[in-house]
C-alpha cells in the first residue's frame, strides 16, 4: 500500500537547513496498523505530513497504492487526500460552526456526492463511533473523546485506504484513548490500513507494528502482538 | 462554473454567513450606501427631468420671443434711440428665409407692455383684464387647456370675428356660478365681443395666466387700430435646430431691414427660451451625469470594504480553510467559495440598496404630488441602469474576492493547520 524508499527531508531556515528526515525506508502492506514512534523533533510528523501529501519530501520516492506520488499540483494532492486518505489529528480540527454530521459529510462534498448520500454515510458513520445521537450538535457541545470520535467518522466517510491519525490520543485521558484505540481497532480488522504517530507505549502496543524514528531514521521497525483495547475498556 | 448553481455551494456559503451575522451586516453596509445613493440620485435626477418634461409638455420649447427696442448706435442717417417696431410681413420673411423655422407667431397685447388692460364688462360686472390679439399657432408655442367651448381658429381671423376666449379667473368673476359664458356677450373696450371658449389656467403660459382674453389678431388689428405693428413674435425653431443661431440670423435679417447697425445690441430684445431650456436640460443631464459618477465610486469603495473584510475573515478562516484543503477542497474550491460569498454579499447589499431607494423614491414622489409647483414626477432608475449597477457589482464582487481567495490559498495546508 505503502512503499517509502531513501526520503529525505529537510527545512530551510534562512541559511541554515535542517536536515529532518535522513533516508526513510518503509514498506507498508494493506491491512497493516503501524504505530510511529519516537522522541519530539525525531521527525514523526514530517513523515505523516508527507504520507498525507500535505507536504513533501526532497529525495527519494513516495508510492501510494501503486500511484507515485511526485511533484503533484496543489488540485491533485487534493483529489488524492480526498480520495486515498483520511486524517485524524490531534486537535481534532472539526469545523466549530458545522454540527457533528454535517463535519463528518464534509470529505464527501468534496468528493461530489449528491446530499442525501452524504447525509446517509454521514450518519451510518457516526452511528459506527457511537454518536448518532449528536448528529445535531456542534463540536462546542461534544467532549474530547467525542470530538475524536466525530472526526474519525469523518475520516472514514470518505472511504480512504489509509488512516493517518497524528497523536489522536494526545488531547485524551487514558480511558479515552483506549475507546478511541478501540474504534481503531475495529477498523483495522474490517482491513483499513492504519498509521499512527504516538509517544505512548501502550497505544503503541495496541497496534501491530512498531516503527521507531530517531534523528531521522528508523531504528527500529517490529511486529508485535497486539493488545485489545476493549480489554481496558 | 457549475457550482455556482448546486445548492451545496449556497450552503457552504450561507454556513460562512451565518457564522458571524454581525461581520456579514457591517461587510454590506458600504455596498448598500453605495447602490442607495446611485439610485437615489438617478431617481431623483430623473424625477427633475420628468418634472421639467411634465411642465412644459405643449410647449415649443426650442423657441425665442423677439420685439423692437430702441437703437443703440447711430446708422444709416439715423440718429440713435430711434424706435424700431417690427411688423407683421416679418413674420413671413423669418418663416420663410430662416432655416430650420418651424413657424412664427406674430402677437398683440394690451395691457402687459404698454397702457393699462382694457375694461372687460359683462351686466353689471366688470374688470380689466390682459387682452391678446393672436393667431390660433400661438397654441403650437403653449397648448391652451380649454375646459368650454373653443379656442381661435383660421376663421377668425379670416373674418375678423369679434369673438373671444376668456380665462376662467374672468369667468368668475364676471358671470354667475354656473353660468356658461360661452356664447355670451362681454363688452370689451365699449365693444361687444362674443366668448366662444374658456380656458385654464396652464402653468407653461409666460403672460395669459387664468386672466387673460384671447382674440383674433385681425380683429385686435382693426379694433385697436394697430395697424401692422406687432407687439411681438414667437419664433418656434424645429426641435433639434439650433435656436441661437436662429436668433442670430433672425437678429441680422432684422437688422438690414430696419437699417439697424450690424453690432446694435439694442435695437432687438430676445428672450431665447431654447437657450433657457437647454440649460435646464443640461443641468439634469449634469445632475445624473454627477449621480452616476458618485454613485459608481460609491459602490467602488464599498466594494473595496467588502475585499477588505473578506481577506480579515479569510486570514481569521485560515485554519478552517487548511482543514478543508485536507478533506480534498481543491483550490479552485476554496476560491470559488470566497468570491462567490463576494459577490453573493455585494448583490445582497445591493439589491438591499435598491429597495430601500425604490421605497425612498417613492415616498418622495408622494411628498411632491402635494408640491404642485416643484418639478418631480416619476423617480424612477431606468432598467439599463439597473442592470448596468447589478453587472457592475457582480464584476467588482468577484474582481476583489479574487484578492482574498488568492490569500486563502496561497498558505499551504500543512501550514494552514499548524496555525492557532
Ligand atoms: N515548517 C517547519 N519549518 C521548520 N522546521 C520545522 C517545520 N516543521 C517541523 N520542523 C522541525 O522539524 C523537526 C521535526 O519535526 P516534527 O514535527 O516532524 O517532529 P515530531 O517527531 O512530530 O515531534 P513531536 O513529537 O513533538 O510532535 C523539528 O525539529 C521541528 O522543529
Ligand atoms: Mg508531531
Amino acid at each position: 500500500m505503502i512503499q517509502i524508499d531513501e526520503l529525505h527531508k529537510s527545512y530551510r531556515m534562512g541559511s541554515n537547513s535542517l536536515h529532518v528526515l535522513k533516508g526513510i525506508n518503509l514498506d507498508i502492506k494493506e491491512g497493516e496498523f503501524v504505530s510511529i514512534m519516537g522522541s519530539s523533533g525525531s521527525g514523526k510528523s514530517t513523515l505523516l505530513n508527507i504520507i498525507g501529501m500535505l507536504d513533501e519530501a526532497e529525495k527519494g520516492s513516495y508510492v501510494l497504492d501503486g500511484v507515485p506520488i511526485k511533484n503533484l499540483s496543489e488540485k491533485k494532492a487534493a483529489v488524492y487526500r480526498n480520495k486515498f486518505l483520511g486524517f485524524i489529528f490531534q486537535s481534532f480540527n472539526l469545523i466549530n460552526y458545522k454540527n457533528a454530521m454535517e463535519n463528518v459529510a464534509l470529505p464527501l462534498y468534496y468528493q461530489g456526492l449528491s446530499r442525501k448520500l452524504r447525509k446517509e454515510k454521514a450518519l451510518y458513520y457516526l452511528e459506527k463511533v457511537g454518536l448518532a445521537d449528536w448528529a445535531h450538535h456542534l463540536p462546542s457541545e461534544l467532549s474530547g473523546g467525542q470530538k475524536q470520535r466525530v472526526a474519525i467518522a469523518r475520516a472514514l466517510a470518505s472511504e480512504p485506504k489509509v488512516l493517518l491519525a497524528d497523536e489522536p490520543t494526545g488531547a485524551l485521558d487514558t480511558q479515552t484513548s483506549y475507546e478511541v484505540m478501540e474504534f481503531l481497532q475495529g477498523i483495522n480488522d474490517e482491513g483499513k490500513t492504519i498509521l499512527v504517530v504516538t509517544h505512548e507505549h501502550d497505544i503503541a502496543d495496541m497496534t501491530k507494528r512498531i516503527v521507531k524514528l530517531k534523528d531521522g531514521k528508523i531504528v527500529e521497525d517490529k511486529f508485535v502482538e497486539q493488545v485489545r483495547a476493549s480489554q481496558y475498556v | 462554473m457549475r457550482f455556482i448553481f448546486t445548492r451545496d455551494t449556497w450552503q457552504e456559503i450561507f454556513g460562512s454567513i451565518r457564522k458571524n451575522k454581525l461581520r456579514t451586516a457591517i461587510t454590506i453596509i458600504g455596498v448598500f450606501w453605495g447602490i442607495l445613493l446611485f439610485i437615489g440620485l438617478q431617481g431623483a435626477a430623473k424625477g427633475m427631468e420628468n418634472g421639467f418634461e411634465a411642465n412644459f409638455k405643449g410647449m415649443a420649447t426650442n423657441s425665442i420671443f423677439l420685439w423692437g427696442q430702441q437703437t443703440g448706435i447711430p446708422y444709416g442717417g439715423f440718429n440713435r434711440n430711434r424706435s424700431v417696431r417690427i411688423e407683421l410681413g416679418d413674420t413671413y420673411r423669418i418663416a420663410n428665409q430662416i432655416e430650420g423655422v418651424q413657424f412664427v407667431a406674430p402677437r398683440n397685447a394690451k395691457g402687459i407692455f404698454d397702457g393699462a388692460p382694457p375694461l372687460v364688462v359683462n351686466n353689471l360686472k366688470s374688470g380689466n383684464y390682459k387682452v391678446f390679439g393672436d393667431y390660433p399657432v400661438i397654441d403650437k408655442v403653449s397648448k391652451k387647456k380649454i375646459r368650454e367651448g373653443r379656442f381661435l381658429n383660421q376663421k377668425d381671423i379670416d373674418e375678423k370675428r369679434k369673438i373671444c376666449v376668456i380665462g376662467e379667473r374672468i369667468q368668475t368673476e364676471l358671470f354667475a356660478k354656473g353660468e356658461n359664458p360661452v356664447g355670451k356677450y362681454i363688452k370689451i373696450s365699449n365693444m361687444y365681443f362674443q366668448v366662444v371658449g374658456v380656458y385654464k389656467r396652464n402653468n407653461t403660459d409666460f403672460f395669459e395666466g387664468d386672466n387673460s382674453i384671447f382674440i383674433p389678431f385681425t380683429t385686435f388689428k382693426k379694433v385697436f387700430n394697430t395697424g401692422n405693428r406687432i407687439g411681438w413674435m414667437v419664433i418656434a425653431g424645429y426641435p433639434d435646430e439650433d435656436i441661437v443661431a436662429i436668433e442670430e440670423k433672425t437678429k441680422a435679417l432684422l437688422k438690414r431691414r430696419y437699417s439697424v447697425h450690424p453690432d446694435d445690441e439694442r435695437a432687438f430684445g430676445a428672450a431665447n427660451l431654447g437657450e433657457m431650456f437647454g440649460k435646464i436640460t443640461g443641468f439634469v443631464k449634469g445632475l445624473k451625469f454627477t449621480a452616476l459618477i458618485v454613485g459608481i465610486a460609491t459602490i467602488l469603495a464599498g466594494v473595496i470594504a467588502i475585499g477588505n473584510i473578506l481577506l480579515i475573515t479569510v486570514k481569521e478562516r485560515t485554519k478552517e480553510i487548511g482543514i478543508r484543503r485536507a478533506l480534498g477542497a481543491t483550490p479552485g474550491e476554496i476560491r470559488g467559495q470566497i468570491v462567490l460569498e463576494s459577490v453573493f454579499l455585494t448583490l445582497v447589499a445591493g439589491i438591499l440598496g435598491m429597495i430601500v431607494g425604490g421605497l425612498l423614491l417613492s415616498s418622495l414622489n408622494n411628498v411632491a404630488k402635494d408640491l404642485d409647483d416643484f418639478p418631480f414626477v416619476n423617480p424612477t432608475v431606468s432598467l439599463e441602469y439597473i442592470a448596468m449597477a447589478i453587472a457592475l457589482m457582480v464584476v467588482l464582487g468577484t474582481l476583489i474576492g479574487l484578492i482574498p481567495a488568492q490569500r486563502a490559498v496561497s498558505v499551504r495546508p500543512i501550514e494552514a493547520l499548524r496555525e492557532e
